[in-house]
Formats: structure tokens, sequence, C-alpha cells
């Protein structure tokens, strides 16, 4: 789960990690009421989406008086915000950052991810702060310090001053930055995260560290033990079809092609997009019913792919293991007729009571392609979803 | 012969009282030699009742000494699988396999941390996995154990619909298999790909070895390597995720590409780089498979 700049930083804040002073914000007014709070001579208006790059992408503005805050945050509240990170139309704008303006001398960075080849947390630092990462560590991947975290010890006070000085912290911020990195830490791991960057952690003029930038990702399967982070959940930076599955969770993320597949298991969900492009298509999502689709889940299944006005047809592959093929034949039939199913669907069936749900599916009178395996399911939904836009043309 | 399971092996169930655990352990004893194989179940509060003929004990330690068990399967729900994993650790069994899928990174980071400072021998397969099958023997797991017979392929994967789809065209060519093993998709587990590919190596009945790996992480980076300077035996596989887009978590908590790795092609190239015969194709894995046998 993702959650946006400001609440990182109300996080933070609770582990002593020192941020600079600033106002959440839903409107201008709201806007020019909180630049007048924090008092000048500068303030930053930052725009607030759950994606990275906002600078580039002209979501972050300085301003050098309230007149200058109202401009910006009219400017950028409501725009359709493009990052590296977002989709090409971009993320619309619902909330602002007001914050205080700081004397940046050094931009550094500093990261955490929890590392699958050691499987503890790992502490990633560079000089290079204020960039993208990625490119750092592509180009210089020598500037990038890595700390592997023990777990029980945590952060020690050795290991925070050894990374610290290697990314060019003077020796006489070293306690500032312990706060800084100690308190990151400490978060990442009793919130559950998955994911923490400050970028960029800066030093001040008079020497002190501060988290300028705050994100932090969490850990779906540990959100029962945090109902204080589940409350930061935005709707509104999710996408609607994403939200809708996971009501009756199924797990699904759209893509841009016009093939919906329908699949039991994410490995093989991944496969089946894979075959698909391979036989020429393009996969509209990747959805995953999961172990146990009723006919009622595979119904709100096709509901939600049917809502994608580039669907041209569904291709349905289970393997069938403890999903019995007459469970998933039957949860067809009845989706197809509750949803009035206009776009081609073929069905690959395999495993446990495959006779019988390729029975179920023949005797229906539905037009269900049904199909052998892997490869003669992926040819002919490519194939039925061709015929399908041909015909949709004329 | 097989790899970690056979029909020799007792098996307990942590959570057998509950709707999973009861299923699985009902056809897992249906299958092959799982009267025998079956001996016991564990929850704390049911100690010295009964599931489908089996005895339930207060704990882990007490199922061991009382029924000789040697290997536990878990089934325990998510917020407390990660204890249920660590008590079959302190009983010293030979083999843990945690079916239980959503336990949290960090409960997992913890068991793993005291695995290595205890130096603990217990192996553990999972979490968030299908499980281990030695066909016509023993299928400890929730497998459809219809879809395998015995043979002498080896499969490792990290998916469970996945896996059942290259059993599925191992059958199709007549091909059986020694031993098959889901090794999950979280990011934090027991075994991972090159560990379960040492043992196939010393399998004197296994021949050949498909390996089926997911995007994310570099598992299948560090196995292809071990197998470049050490596997004996033909080796082929597929890495599914080609068309998936960066950043975007594919189900599995370990399925996602971050910082332009872990992609697909990635994978793929350091693999053929080894000397593993790969494919693109996931409906092609079977027949990869029997072109490298001799």
């Amino acid at each position: 789960m993702k959650i946006h700049e400001y609440q990182g930083k109300e996080i933070l804040r609770k582990y002593g990690v020192p941020t600079p002073r600033g106002i959440p914000v839903f409107s201008v007014d709201e806007a020019v009421a909180a630049a007048e709070k924090l008092g000048g001579p500068v303030w930053v208006v930052k725009a607030q989406i759950h994606a990275g790059g906002r600078g580039k992408g002209g979501g972050v503005k300085v301003a050098k008086s309230v007149a200058d805050v109202k401009a910006r945050s009219s400017e950028i509240l409501g725009m359709q915000l493009v990052t590296h990170q977002t989709s090409p139309e971009g993320q619309k704008v619902r909330r602002l950052l007001i914050e205080e303006g700081a004397d940046i001398k050094k931009e550094l960075y500093v990261g955490m991810v929890v590392d699958r080849v050691t499987q503890v947390v790992c502490l990633m630092a560079s000089s290079e702060g204020g960039m993208d990462i990625e490119e750092v560590a592509a180009h210089t991947p020598e500037k990038i310090h890595k700390v592997f975290i023990d777990p029980v010890a945590g952060l020690t006070d050795a290991d925070s001053d050894a990374v610290a000085l290697k990314i060019g912290v003077p020796q006489a911020s070293l306690a500032e930055a312990r706060k800084c990195l100690q308190g990151l830490y400490k978060a990442f791991w009793e919130t559950d995260a998955s994911l923490a960057e400050i970028n960029p952690l800066i030093v001040t003029g008079d020497g002190k560290v501060i988290a300028l930038d705050a994100k932090l990702n969490f850990d779906s399967n540990a959100l029962f033990r945090h109902p204080d982070i589940v409350a930061y959940r935005d709707l509104d930076e999710e996408d609607p079809a994403e939200i809708e599955a996971s009501k009756f969770d199924l797990a699904y993320i759209s893509l841009d092609g016009t093939i919906g597949c329908l699949v039991n298991g994410a490995g093989l969900a991944m496969a089946t997009m894979d075959v698909v492009k391979l036989y020429g298509g393009a996969p509209a999502n990747f959805l995953d019913v999961g172990g146990s689709a009723t006919a009622e889940k595979v119904t709100e299944a096709f509901k939600i792919m049917l809502k994608n006005p580039n669907l041209q047809a569904i291709l349905v592959n289970i393997f069938g293991g403890i999903m019995k093929c007459d469970t998933i034949a039957n949860g067809l039939v009845s989706a197809v007729k509750a949803t009035s199913l206009s776009v081609p669907l073929i069905a690959r069936m395999r495993g446990t009571n495959e006779d019988l749900g390729k029975k179920i599916l023949a005797e229906s009178g539905l037009p269900i392609i049904s199909a052998d395996n892997l490869a003669d399911a992926a040819e002919k939904a490519v194939k039925a979803a061709a015929e399908y836009a041909a015909k949709a043309k004329k | 012969m097989s790899i970690l399971i056979n029909k020799d092996t007792r098996v307990m169930t942590q959570g057998i009282t509950g709707k999973a655990g009861q299923y699985h352990t009902k056809t897992g004893k249906e299958y092959a030699n799982g009267p025998n194989c079956y001996v016991a179940g564990v929850n704390p509060k049911k100690a010295g009742e009964a599931y489908e003929g089996i005895p339930i004990f207060g704990s882990v330690a007490d199922a061991k000494k009382q029924t000789g068990a040697n290997v536990s399967v878990i089934y325990v729900p998510p917020p407390f699988a990660a204890a249920a994993i660590w008590e079959a650790i302190e009983a010293d069994l030979d083999l843990v396999i945690c079916i239980t899928e959503g336990i949290p990174v960090r409960d997992m980071i913890e068991v793993k941390d005291k695995m290595r400072k205890q130096r603990r021998k217990t192996i553990l397969v999972g979490p968030n996995c299908p499980g281990v099958i030695t066909p016509d023997e023993i299928k400890i797991g929730i497998m459809p154990g219809h879809i395998h017979k015995k043979g002498r392929i080896g499969v490792v994967s990290r998916s469970g619909t996945l896996t059942y789809e290259a059993v599925g065209q191992l059958m199709d060519l007549g091909l059986g298999q020694s031993s098959c093993v889901g090794i999950g998709g979280d990011p934090v587990n027991g075994m991972k790909h090159v560990e379960v590919m040492k043992l196939f190596n010393e399998d004197p009945e296994t021949d050949a070895v498909i390996m089926v790996g997911e995007i994310g992480g570099d598992d299948e980076e560090t196995c292809a390597r071990w197998i470049k300077d050490n596997m004996k035996k033909p080796v082929v596989g597929f890495i599914a995720g080609v068309t998936a887009p960066p950043g975007k978590r594919m189900g599995h908590a370990g399925a996602i590409i971050s910082g332009g790795k872990g992609t697909a092609q990635e994978k793929l190239n350091i693999m053929e780089e080894c000397g593993i015969k790969v494919t693109k194709n996931p409906a092609d894995m079977g027949r990869l498979l029997k072109s490298v046998l001799k």
C-alpha cells in the first residue's frame, strides 16, 4: 500500500526524523491560510500524488510570497501530473503540501528495502540526492552504499555514522544524521514497510539533517496490525478497477492490451499474459481469481473486465486443483448470462473434473470457444479478438 | 529415491482443525502411501481429539515424540503462521512445508534470522507455496495428486498452478516426475531454486529438471550460475512475466520488477548464458524438456 508524502512525514516525525514544517491542503484558500500560518519568506508547494518524479513533471514549485503560493497552488491543484511513474494521462492532483523552504547545502539519498538475498532490511545511501536513484545505480553504482541491518540489533550508531560519513555528512552533523537513519529504520520495521525513501535527505547551512521528502510503501500482508496506516489509504490514487476487484478478493491489474485474462494462480496468470503476447495479442489485464472461484466471483471478474473499453476478447485459463473445472464452468455460464457478454470468450480448463467442465460449456448452448492447451487458447483468443475488432469497426 | 519426501516420510499437520488444513490433510492421506504417512495433527486447544483417525497433539514437540513424525505441513492463518514455523524448527523437525499465504515479511525476516543465528538444521519450504509431491508415494500440500505420476523428471517452481501446467505438459508427453517442489512466491522464504537444484543433482532417480521462475529477485540467476559450474543433468527453464510492467506486483509478494531489476528477459539471458535451455513460451515447457533427454 502506498501513502502520500505528507502522511509519510507524519509517520517519520513520530520516529524522531526531522522534517520541514508543513500543512497538507485540499484547496487554494487552504493553501494561502497554510502559507500565512507557516510564515515566510520561502515556501514550497508540492503536489501530493502516489507517484515519484513530481518535481520534473512540474508538481513542485518554490514560492517567494503568499501571492506566489496562491498562484502556484492554483496551477498545480487539479492538474494532470505526468511523471515517469504515472500513466501517460497522468494523475490528477487533489492535495498539496505547503511547506516552509529549506536552506539546502547538500542533497543526499537514503532508502530501505527488504533484501531478498540476505533476507534482512537493507539501507541504501548515496551522496547523489535529489536525482533519480535508479539512474545513479545504473551509471555510478559505486556511489550507492549499502548496510544490511541485523533485525535484533537494529541500525547501530557505528553503522549509521560510517554510512553517513561515506555519503558526505559532515562530522559535526553525525548525531543529526543518526536521528534520520535510525528513525527511518525504526519506522520501517515497526510499521511493516516494504519500501522507504528519503530523497533528498538534506544537510542545511547550519548543519541540520532534514528529510525533505518521504516515500513509504507498506506490506499489504501486515496491514491487519496497522489500522492507523490503513486510514491513510487514498482511493483517488488507485485504479478503480483494482479497488473493485480487491473487494471480491481478486488480484487485478489493468494493462493496455485488448485480451482480458482470467486465470487461477499468479504464476499461471503471468504465463497466460506472456503466451497471449507471443501469439501476437496484448493482455488487457492481469487477473488471478485465486484458489476458490465461485460463480459470483467469476461474474464480478467479468464485470470488471467488461468496463474496459478496449476489451476485445476474454481468455479464461484454469488449471483445476482445489478448484474444480465443473465449478468454474458453471461460473462461466452464469457470468456470460449475467453480463450478456458481447466479446468472444475462450475457455481452457485442465485438471480436476476437466471433462465435466468441458461438457457443461458445450451443452450450455453459449458461443464459448473451447481450447485444449495454453498455445491453442492464446491462438484462438488473438484470432477472436481481431475478428471482434474488425466487426466493431464496420 | 526422490528428494525431500518419500513413502517413508511421517507428517504432522499444523493447523489441522482449520478448513484448508482439514481438506488437504484428507486428500494427502488418501494419496498413495498417505494412510501411513499422515500420523499427527497439532492444535494446542484440541489435544487428545482426532481428525479422520489422525490423533491431534497440543504441540509439535509432543506430536513428534508420540508419533515419530519428522516433517510438518502448516496451514495456520497468516498472523500466527510464523510462530508455527518456529515451533516446528525448535522441535528439530527435518522439514517444514508452509502453505500459508499472506504472512507479513517482517515475521519471516525474524524467523529466518533466528534460523541462521541458531544454526538450525530444519529445512523450510515456503511459505505461500503449493508444497512438495513425490508422485505415487506421498503428497504434502495443495497440488492435485491425480495429475502426477512417478517418473524421472524433477520440477521446481515459485508458483502453484504454473507448476501444475508444467506437470500437465510432461504428462502429455508420457514423462513422470521424481519430485515436484513449489518453493513459493514470497520474497523472504525457505528453500530457493538453487537448494532444490542441488538435491535434484544428487538424486539418482532424477534425469532432468524443469525450473519455472517468475519476475522479481535474483533466485533464478543464482541458481543458473550454480548450474553452470556444478549440474550434471540437463535443465530447462521458463520465466513468467515477460509482459509484466515494472513496479506492479503480480499477485505474489515477490513478483515485482523494481529498480529495473528482476525482469524476465534478464533472467532468461543469464540462464541461457549458463547453458540452460529456455523458452519464452509457457506452452512449450514439456516439449523443451523432452528435447534434452538422452
